[in-house]
């Protein structure tokens, strides 16, 4: 017997995750993504933290096994009508799709860095973001960064303040930035790292061996403070101004690349489909779920589930989970 | 630099700021640190623009001095604000400028405690009344008068007898673009272009053929800081801000600052002379200091008007190697020279500046 | 030149332009740990002599990291090498060899 559709909205990790496992549980599953690959900000990423796995191997595996996932790319979602029997996805390639059970996995945007304008994003030329120092990884060409001998890492870039109209913290950008650091003193050996933090947050299996790893071999320094606002000299050097609060001191400092790690805000379409599907959010914009603790995947409206990032920062390891748990609460609706 | 990155957050902030019919204030400190400053407004305002602009011998100051230096409580400060809204509703005007930054900061700070919080506004109305028997409407539109300047500066460029380019080089002047603090720091979007890079100033000398520098400590304060100087303990201190400034800025050697401040101006030119008599250094060429302008002085000299008419010699730093540059036809000999060809006490030299 | 009665003061801000890392490179050399402090304090907290005197440790290692070494290092004349520091530190830093390893490169002795 042929076993219902059940639709997924977001094609990352997440998205990629719940439809394999609602696959595997019987369902066909069909993926909805907007952009025109599958594998959302994975495909952005070089490199995984804690031990440094490649990210395109991560999404090779996720996607080498799609056979039973009705997938499409390059879709907009244009209205979504609720009705008893379920949910009517009409998208804006004329197809519409019914389904008992709706999957929300619309993950997450990165703050634009521009918007902390005191940083000088898109003004100073040798500042740059988390995700341009993934992509350097990747390709190795960047005309920003041309062996740099002073290097500056600032976290909670739009995370953890309110100025910038986020009060959260974004969970994963000190592990990244630790990371980072460690990765460009690979490539620059010579380089100074700073890392100018307000708290550092790493939790989890063996992050404290990175962050270890990265003082002791790496020689990362960590200024506990933030960098309150950059200029650059004549020379195109940025300047940088920072307290070291351990020391008590103001300082300033010259940089030859700043790397803002920029924090986790919802995606475009999870603000999207929040209104159109009228799922509560919380202060920060993520989807409130149906309890936080008990019901983490789960929707106030029976039949609509969420995971991933649409609920807030999560690493991929934890987005994975999720999503599998979510594809088993949906066979538990559906067969109940 | 990327010119882009800044144009895009100077097109997110623009303001809304109305063609005519201003009611105008002048600043208190302002007319005794360059008198001609606010002339020069009105006459490019009205005389060369035809713009109605109006002004009434009943304003008062507004209070901001002695609020920064807490001396008096805000509800008394606003209340002679709100006294000054009454004599533009009376005047009949609905426009307010203003030319005294601080004025703005403290307008913007009054206007925005009265719309959070619309019983203060109720109780200033009756503190008004009680006190001198006048009835206020809030302006419909708030400028400081470099917002009006910056407006009309297409005009201007337009009207211009000189350009801010090196007549000996053909290179665009390399100008020092200095903010008030409490112009958009507090409220950026009361300000062109907001608060980390404000474009009032930047707007003017880029249309009048200057090159704008960004200098590392292009947001520090002037050092003024109100009790910071006033008590002349503390004057060490405001001098080492203007000092910080000026080591700064020393690479790119600029050939003017120009300011929005009634502050600014004054501290960046009068420091000048006490860091090179303390020090012994000066940072514009030839053991001469940098010439500080105000917008108005600076839109007065593009438009070729008499730099003695427009208080050019009440400068601590001299402008003459600046009117060399842009090629200002002067007559040295009535540099002195006050209204009616009465001569104006000629002031002392200093040690280690060269004033002209 | 004219007294007015006031002087430029002097600027209390760490300049970190051209960072001389010479001796901390090293001391990181001689004392491989010296990068690991997480400035948890417990070394100065329990330090015998730091009750009596400005010593801190925590201090000392972070100017030393910053390059600023003037304004901490003479604190270690105080240390009387009790070794309690040793026993609280939560990285293991062997704090006693750190602190002969630093007397070493920045020639304390002869300050």
């Amino acid at each position: 017997m042929a076993k219902d559709n059940v639709i997924v909205i977001g094609g990352g990790p997440c998205g990629i995750e719940v439809s394999r496992n609602l696959r595997d549980l019987g369902y066909t599953p069909i993926l909805l993504e907007q952009q025109s690959e599958l594998g959302g900000h994975l495909r952005l990423w070089d490199r995984l933290f804690p031990e440094g796995v490649e990210a395109r191997k991560i999404l090779k595996d996720l996607t080498s096994d799609l056979k039973g996932v009705k997938w499409f790319t390059d879709v907009n979602i244009e209205s979504i009508h609720k009705s008893r029997k379920g949910y009517t996805v009409n998208v804006d390639t004329g197809m519409s799709f019914e389904t008992k059970a709706l999957v929300v996995t619309t993950g997450f945007k990165l703050f634009p860095a521009e918007r902390k304008q005191e940083y000088g994003y898109n003004i100073y030329e040798r500042v740059i973001t988390n995700a341009d120092l993934e992509q350097y990884f990747h390709t190795r060409k960047d005309p920003r960064i041309q062996n740099p001998k002073t290097i500056g890492f600032v976290h909670c870039v739009g995370s953890r303040d309110e100025k910038a109209c986020n009060r959260q913290c974004s969970k994963v950008c000190c592990a990244t930035a630790v990371k980072q650091a460690s990765e460009i003193k690979e490539l620059f050996p010579d380089a100074i790292v700073y890392c100018f933090y307000m708290d550092l947050r790493l939790f989890g299996r063996s992050y404290e061996d990175m962050y270890l790893t990265a003082q002791k071999q790496y020689g990362v320094r960590f200024i506990r403070g933030r960098v309150s606002e950059v200029s650059e000299d004549i020379d195109g050097k940025l300047f940088v101004k920072a307290e070291d609060t351990l020391l008590g001191k103001p300082m300033k400092m010259k940089l030859d690349l700043l790397v803002l790690m920029t924090g986790i805000l919802p995606g475009e379409s999870t603000t999207q489909l929040s209104e159109m599907l009228k799922i509560n959010v919380g202060e920060d914009g993520f989807f409130t779920p149906r309890d936080t603790i008990l019901e983490p995947c789960r929707a106030k409206d029976a039949g609509l589930f969420m995971a991933g990032a649409c609920t807030g920062p999560k690493t991929i390891p934890e987005t994975l989970s999720e999503a599998r748990a979510t594809a088993i609460q949906v066979h538990k609706y559906l067969s109940r | 630099m990327l010119y882009k990155g800044k144009q895009k957050i100077w097109s997110d902030y623009q303001k809304e700021i109305p063609d005519d019919h201003w009611f105008y204030v002048r600043s208190c400190i302002r007319q005794n640190f360059f008198p001609a400053s606010e002339v020069t407004f009105l006459r490019i305002l009205r005389d060369e623009l035809g713009k109605d602009i109006y002004e009434t011998p009943h304003h008062t100051t507004c209070g901001g001095i002695a609020y920064h230096q807490e001396c008096i409580p805000q509800e008394t400060q606003m209340t002679i604000i709100a006294r000054q809204f009454a004599l533009m509703t009376e005047a009949g005007y609905e426009n307010y400028a203003c030319s005294c930054i601080t004025s703005f900061g403290l307008y913007c700070e009054t206007l925005e405690t009265w719309h959070e919080m619309p019983e203060v506004l109720e109780r200033i109305r009756e503190n008004l009344w009680k006190a001198c028997r006048r009835e206020f409407n809030i302006p419909k539109y708030l400028a400081h008068s470099s917002d009006l300047v910056y407006k009309f500066r297409n005009e201007i460029a337009e009207r211009a007898k000189y350009k801010l380019v090196n007549r000996f080089t053909g290179e665009p002047l390399k100008v020092v673009e200095h903010i008030g603090c409490h112009y958009a720091k507090m409220f950026p979007s009361k300000g062109v272009g907001g608060a980390e890079y404000p474009y009032v100033l930047v707007g003017m000398a880029e249309s009048w053929g200057g090159n704008v520098i960004d200098y590392p400590e292009r947001r520090h304060c002037c050092g003024y800081g109100f009790r910071q100087y006033h008590v002349k303990a503390n004057r060490g201190y405001s001098v080492s801000n203007t000092h910080k400034k000026f080591e700064s800025m020393e690479p790119y050697h600029p050939d003017f600052i120009v300011t929005n401040c009634p502050g600014c101006p004054y501290f960046l030119d009068r420091w000048q002379y006490v860091i090179a008599e303390q020090t012994g250094k000066t940072y514009g060429g030839d053991g001469q200091g940098i010439p500080v302008l105000t917008y108005e002085e600076m839109a007065g000299l593009v438009l070729g008007y008499n730099p003695w008419d427009i208080g050019m010699q009440t400068h601590q730093i001299a402008v003459e190697p600046l009117l060399d540059k842009i090629g200002v036809e002067y007559d040295e000999s009535k540099k002195y020279e006050g209204s009616g060809g009465k001569p104006l006490p000629e002031p002392e030299f200093p040690m280690n500046i060269r004033c002209c | 030149m004219i007294d007015f009665g006031y002087t430029l003061s002097k600027s209390g801000t760490l300049k970190i332009e051209n960072l001389d890392d010479s001796r901390f490179k090293a001391l990181h050399k001689l004392e491989p740990d010296a990068y690991k402090c997480i400035n948890c304090g417990s070394c100065t907290a329990s330090c015998s002599a730091g009750v009596f005197t400005e010593l801190s440790l925590r201090k000392i290692l972070l100017s030393l990291q910053r390059g600023d070494e003037k304004d901490y290092i003479n604190q270690l004349q105080s240390c009387m090498l009790c070794g309690k520091c040793m026993l609280v530190c939560p990285r293991g830093i062997n704090t006693r060899h750190l602190i002969l390893s630093i007397s070493k490169i920045y020639n304390t002795v002869d300050r």
